[in-house]
């Protein structure tokens, strides 16, 4: 890809290489094909937490039969997620050790708080949206990734130009 | 799909489905906010693989399935498109995702990959991510907004 954008600031696009980004998002697509073709289940990774909203509250909008029917699935779905990356990090990684992020925790807590409205109110995210809905052309899909995409880049970059790293 | 009609494989398959996709996450280096953000502010352009890569593999599966195959063997329901509905919250939705995400980099699926690689300080997301879905599910709950209950 040819580095048309302005703001790009050095001359690789690419200094990670491809290969572990391709890689991984052909896992990525696999998981969800794997629990496609054995149960016809789409498997969004935000669904999970209204569904796990419901065992501790008794609002009716989180207790609704797509939830609480959905929510056992949805715990095991995201466990299994937990341990297969703890499987690559810990184990199979060429470097395998703990990491931690150094982002600051305000922007983890407040970025948190509106994903956590914006996919629910979006009905969807990066995986149920950008994975899902993306592989199934859907035009809801592509208008709520176009929106999230765009969005998100000119928050980072107004983040940046603003001096908070990371 | 009633609980009963599901094989007994139905939980391990969902399990080793998770498992694989957070490989994924894991290889890809979604699982690290820092990696998103140097997407976002176009210092790596790399992110465009993993959605790119996935969503293929997903566009394959759901034209072949829903084209080829009858019933998913574990649960007996048909093979379906992700096809929902549009309407403005679509957007709104889209775009307070869009800024939470350039804020944190992190979006939900990772950030449970990202405690999985060992990244407790991920919690402060994944309880961000619990409260925000709480605060948006009573507030239209209390009935302001039930023209797009889906």
């Amino acid at each position: 890809m040819e580095p048309v954008v302005p703001l790009l600031t050095t001359g690789d696009p690419f200094p990670r290489g491809i290969l572990p980004y391709l890689i991984g998002g052909l896992f990525v697509g696999l998981g969800a094909a794997v629990i496609y073709l054995a149960t016809g289940i789409i498997a969004g990774a935000s669904t999970f937490l209204e569904s796990t909203l419901s065992y501790v509250s008794g609002i009716e909008r989180f207790n609704r039969f797509k939830y609480v029917q959905s929510r056992n699935w949805r715990v095991v779905f995201t466990f299994g997620i937990v341990s297969g990356a703890a499987i690559w990090g810990l184990a199979l990684a060429p470097d395998p050790s703990i990491w931690t992020t150094n982002v600051q925790w305000w922007r983890l807590l407040g970025g948190g708080i509106l994903v956590g409205v914006g996919t629910r109110l979006g009905k969807g995210c990066t995986s149920g949206h950008g994975v899902c809905g993306v592989g199934s052309l859907s035009n809801t899909s592509l208008v709520n990734v176009a929106t999230f995409l765009v969005t998100a880049i000119g928050t980072a970059q107004l983040v940046a130009a603003l001096g908070v790293s990371p | 799909m009633s609980e009963r009609d599901r094989s007994p494989l139905f939980l391990p398959v969902i399990y080793v489905g998770g498992l694989i996709f957070g490989l994924g996450l894991a290889i890809s280096g979604m699982a690290r906010p820092e990696v998103v953000l140097d997407f976002l502010q176009f210092d790596d352009f790399g992110l465009l693989f993993v959605m790119g890569g996935a969503a293929v593999v997903t566009g394959i599966t759901f034209t072949v399935a829903t084209r080829y195959l009858d019933r998913a063997p574990l649960t007996a329901s048909e093979y379906t498109r992700r096809v929902k509905e549009f309407d403005r919250n679509v957007v709104i939705g889209g775009v307070i995702f869009g800024v939470g995400w350039g804020i944190s980099g992190i979006c939900p699926g990772a950030a449970y990959a990202s405690f999985g690689v060992g990244n407790y300080p991920i919690l402060w997301a994944i309880i961000g991510m619990f409260l925000g879905a709480y605060a948006q599910g009573y507030i239209r709950s209390l009935g302001t907004d039930d023209t797009t209950a889906s």
